[in-house]
């Protein structure tokens, strides 16, 4: 079974498309980054895989479920562009917070495992507001790797990411695809993704202009997909 | 379902640990109740007679203004950092998201009231605890039909600009059927007197208004969240 | 096609209004305690009711919005929303210079005229809350809710505001007796044209809906490109 399906997905703001007719699959294991430019439709894409939005037409699947069904949404972890961590609570509680809702046999062994994985736990009972910025993004990453999510959407992750946390999310996100996790990205940053990748998708004014496997040619020359299947 | 009633738990545990940590609107609606308390004094020769006869009205409009403050926050509060998303995405549904942040704001109402009802009784000397139990069974339900209308709208609101310009507007007229039962049931138990007889008739007007409206908040929230 | 509607229902309507004016001000005789004045009733309480059918109308299209997702429902929802709320205004003025011949104040806190105000201002908060949303779908979405919750409140608060008054002393409209039959003939009469009158505004705001949007969308495309 593909991990994600999408059919003819459509999504209209009022009239004006932002996505039309998207279809393709992601088999389990994959890395897909998305490309495009800003305004293409890639977080409004990523919404609709995450549940946030329904499509105006079409389906979309993760392993089989539709994305606002409870054990799709238990597979599913979401990185977007906010760190979406409570300022007021302390880095455990955050986690621990997560690992309730999503219905964890231990919230908190898995909170403390998290944080030791990125880096956070001598800070772990500090309030988040007290966080630099690299610490709050690594206890973003924590958070949407706490369940083991099968399935991973992530919105522009490297996008104002701090380096370690780059390489704390690198690390983790090769860890996770040879745990035969799915990825589905959308990123500006070519050259990180493409790193990660195995495939590759290009939207284009709500459209899936290409998707294929990502290569040789694509690392060399990250250019090279927009030059051959972007709109000039 | 016991998966309904933990996840709303989880929510306003979240919720009050974040509130008490800052009291950032608790504070606030605090705050602002006994200035509205203060005020009335100027509105009106506060003799203990008269304000006795006013008493639900004066009470209620003090719980509805400072309420709003506690309210506005409720949804308003997951904004910075884009936690809403991560709670919608979250195995949780709608209702238990709308439920938990229902009771947490249910709890800090209450608090808001029971610091300001005293106040008023010393303020304008009156003798409010007469019929102390059904005065707080009037209270639980009057300040559940603010929470329920609140922080629907809360949610409502959420993603626009000019939210707290807005939701006073829309809330209150809402609101006014609930208001107005408990204005009634408020005066009537201040005076002393117990529940009964044409009274009764503004208790089942308030506790339809609850069940209608935590129904409807309950199963359309869901439509609202998700785009 | 829906050009020829509007000019048909629009001189019916015209056609109908004549014709109960002639009968109203020449055929009906004054009403016995308030004189002339009591004809100004044949358009406050018709536009009352009319008012409700937009509310209503509203509500139904609200429902269908959430149920298909077509921004059609959400026009329909507005344009009768607006409409509705023209004739709640109409209702309450007329009934504001009723009161001001009758009992010389401009407001008493008559039991319909504060429901019908409530109403007025719940609804005006509906177009409010639209003004403040951006996008299309949104705004459909948020507002069909708030729509809901409208028409859910406003039985609600007729029947207690109802029962707040009668524990006040109210006076009394129509001497405590019942109206005569003519006068009641007049105002279904009448309420025909306002009816007709009614679709009509609706139909025009519906087109100015749609050009609206479809404004909106190109606008989109131009920013897209």
């Amino acid at each position: 079974m593909s991990a994600i399906v999408a059919q003819g997905v459509s999504k209209y703001y009022g009239d004006y498309p932002a996505l039309r007719d998207v279809s393709f699959s992601v088999a389990p294991g994959a890395c897909l980054a998305m490309l495009g430019r800003n305004g293409a439709g890639k977080t409004t894409l990523l919404k609709i895989l995450a549940g946030l939005s329904s499509p105006a037409k079409g389906t979309v699947t993760i392993y089989g479920k539709p994305p606002r069904d409870g054990e799709a949404r238990r597979a599913i972890g979401v990185l977007g562009h906010g760190i979406a961590v409570y300022d007021e609570l302390s880095a455990f509680e955050n986690l621990r917070l997560f690992g309730e809702l999503y219905g964890l046999a231990d919230p908190r062994k898995a909170a403390a495992e998290w944080l030791e994985r990125t880096g956070l736990e001598r800070a772990a009972d500090g309030l988040v507001r007290e966080f630099s910025r690299g610490m709050r993004q690594r206890l973003a990453v924590a958070r949407a790797f706490l369940h083991s999510p099968r399935v991973l959407l992530l919105d522009e992750p490297f996008t104002a990411l701090d380096d370690r946390a780059i390489a704390v999310l690198q690390t983790l996100l090769r860890q996770a695809l040879a745990d035969g996790r799915t990825i589905v990205m959308s990123t500006h940053q070519l050259r990180e993704a493409l790193d990660l990748a195995t495939e590759v998708g290009l939207i284009n004014r709500g459209r899936l202009a290409f998707r294929g496997e990502r290569t040789q040619a694509m690392l060399d020359d990250p250019g090279w997909i927009y030059r051959h299947y972007g709109e000039a | 379902m016991p998966g309904f009633l933990r996840d709303s738990l989880t929510i306003a545990a979240k919720d009050l640990r974040s509130e008490l940590r800052t009291k950032e609107a608790l504070n606030a609606s605090v705050s602002f109740s006994l200035v509205i308390l203060l005020l009335f004094s100027f509105a009106f020769d506060p003799s203990a007679e008269q304000t006795r006869e006013i008493s639900g009205g004066l009470l209620w409009l003090v719980f509805a203004f400072a309420g709003a403050l506690i309210l506005n926050r409720s949804f308003a509060r997951e904004l910075p950092n884009d936690c809403l998303d991560a709670l919608i995405a979250s195995p949780i549904s709608g209702a238990a998201l709308f439920a938990g942040k229902a009771a947490a704001n249910f709890l800090l109402l209450l608090a808001v009231e029971a610091v300001s009802l005293p106040v008023f009784g010393v303020f304008y000397n009156i003798r409010w605890w007469g019929q102390f139990w059904q005065l707080a069974g009037v209270l639980a339900l009057g300040t559940w039909a603010m929470t329920v209308i609140g922080t629907m709208f809360s949610a409502l609101t959420v993603n626009l600009r000019l939210r707290e310009l807005m939701l006073p507007t829309l809330v209150y007229p809402v609101m006014i059927p609930a208001l107005m039962s408990a204005i009634q049931l408020t005066t009537h138990l201040v005076g002393g007197e117990p529940l009964g007889g044409d009274v009764l008739v503004w208790l089942r007007l308030l506790v339809a208004f609850n069940v209608i409206f935590t129904a409807l908040a309950l199963s359309l929230v869901e439509t609202v969240l998700v785009g | 096609m829906r050009e020829r509607f509007i000019i048909l229902f629009t001189g019916f309507a015209a056609v109908l209004l004549v014709r109960n004016l002639y009968v109203m001000l020449v055929k009906l005789p004054d009403e016995a305690a308030q004189g002339a004045i009591f004809r100004i009733i044949f358009f406050h309480v018709p536009a009352a009711w009319t008012s409700f059918l937009c509310f209503f109308a509203a509500f139904v299209c609200s429902i269908l919005y959430l149920a298909k997702r077509n921004l059609r429902y959400d026009a329909v929802a507005l344009a009768t929303t607006e409409v509705g709320l023209a004739f709640a205004a109409g209702n309450l003025i007329t009934g504001m210079i009723w009161g001001r011949i009758i009992w010389g104040i401009w407001w008493t806190w008559d039991p319909r005229l504060t429901s019908m105000l409530i109403c007025w201002l719940l609804y005006a908060g509906y177009l409010m809350l639209r003004r403040a949303v951006e996008e299309p779908s949104q705004r459909a979405r948020i507002s069909a809710v708030l729509s809901i919750f409208a028409f859910v409140d406003v039985p609600i608060v007729f029947f207690s505001i109802k029962w707040w008054r009668t524990q006040h002393p109210q006076p009394v409209v129509w001497g405590g007796g019942t109206m005569d039959p003519s006068y009641w003939n007049m105002l279904f009469l009448n309420w025909v044209p306002l009816i007709l009158l009614a679709v009509v505004l609706i139909l025009i705001r519906l087109r100015q809906e749609e050009a609206q949007r479809e404004i909106d969308a190109v606008r989109r495309w131009a920013h897209a490109l």
